[in-house]
């Protein structure tokens, strides 16, 4: 699996995105936010960080620079597209996945452990979880506060199977953090090509980080990929 | 000129900021606050002489970047 890691100006989590990937054996190659060409990868991945420093609103600056046009035209024809964190946001930002992201509910930037619920596996990135399985992985966000466009938009993503990711305490009751929507952690697009999640599965990945529950979802597109 | 874009969470969409603030008006004992919104003002100077070409530029600018029209309204006005 050839995999892409777009990197922009602010952000800092493409290394440990690369760690991961390669750590499961994918070839990945980082490709800047002014180039044109995304290398012919099987997956595109926006990592974590800061891009343009979330001026203005996370991911609205980075969603206009000419690798994200390069990236829409590769969802849109089918390309696996995953955004964590604030790769989330930028998915969002470029309507790539529907909604909107505020601020969290108690204005804190949050940065802990937390336990998730699989939701749905019906799609490349959980098809290795079972529906119901919990797992642990970190947060690091300020806006993760995932609205989205209307009530009815999001009864038609629940019935669309685009709810993958809720956040739960251990047992799995809902433990909301931030505020989000239904308590939503993590969503697809329509066609299932395209996944953003605020948790960072590339931060659990060796038991020495404290979990390795997150290697499951980067297997997962592997497995689905090739 | 200089155009004034105003941007807020639509109304019905909870505001964190806002509600924040509104608890620390209450603290300090402003009581009778009903509701406080916390918005983004940006100020843009354009080198355009007509008022209502200026703030249709702006309008397009509001749509494309400046809000986030998914959960944000906004409103444009020329500052005198």
């Amino acid at each position: 699996m050839k995999v892409s890691i777009v990197v922009f100006p602010g952000t800092n989590c493409d290394r440990d995105t690369q760690w991961a990937f390669e750590k499961i054996g994918a070839q990945t190659e980082f490709v800047w936010h002014n180039e044109h060409d995304l290398k012919n990868p099987d997956l595109v991945v926006l990592p974590g960080g800061f891009s343009y420093g979330d001026y203005l609103r996370s991911g609205a600056i980075a969603r206009f620079s000419p690798i994200m046009q390069e990236v829409i035209e590769f969802a849109n024809k089918g390309g696996y597209v995953l955004g964590i964190c604030n790769g989330f946001q930028v998915l969002l930002e470029s309507h790539l996945l529907p909604g909107a992201m505020k601020r969290n509910e108690n204005l804190h930037f949050i940065s802990k452990h937390h336990h998730l619920k699989v939701i749905n596996n019906n799609n490349a990135f959980l098809k290795n979880f079972k529906m119901g399985d919990i797992v642990n992985i970190p947060i690091a966000h300020a806006e993760g506060n995932y609205t989205p466009q209307s009530e009815d938009d999001l009864k038609r993503m629940w019935d669309n199977e685009q709810i993958l990711l809720q956040y739960v305490d251990k047992d799995g009751n809902i433990s909301n953090p931030n505020g989000s929507a239904d308590s939503i952690a993590g969503i697809c697009n329509q066609n299932k090509n395209v996944f953003g999640l605020m948790p960072h599965p590339e931060r659990a990945v060796e038991s020495i980080l404290g979990s390795e529950d997150g290697i499951g979802m980067l297997i997962s597109l592997m497995d689905s990929i090739k | 000129m200089k155009v004034v874009a105003n941007i807020y969470l639509k109304a019905g969409v909870l505001d964190p900021q806002g509600k924040a603030v509104h608890h620390g008006l209450d603290a300090l004992g402003f009581d009778g606050v009903k509701d406080v919104r916390v918005g983004k003002q940006i100020v843009i100077e354009l080198d355009k002489q007509d008022e209502q070409e200026a703030l249709e530029e702006v309008k397009q600018m509001c749509e494309k970047l400046l809000a986030n029209t998914v959960i944000e309204n906004y409103e444009v006005e020329v500052k005198k």
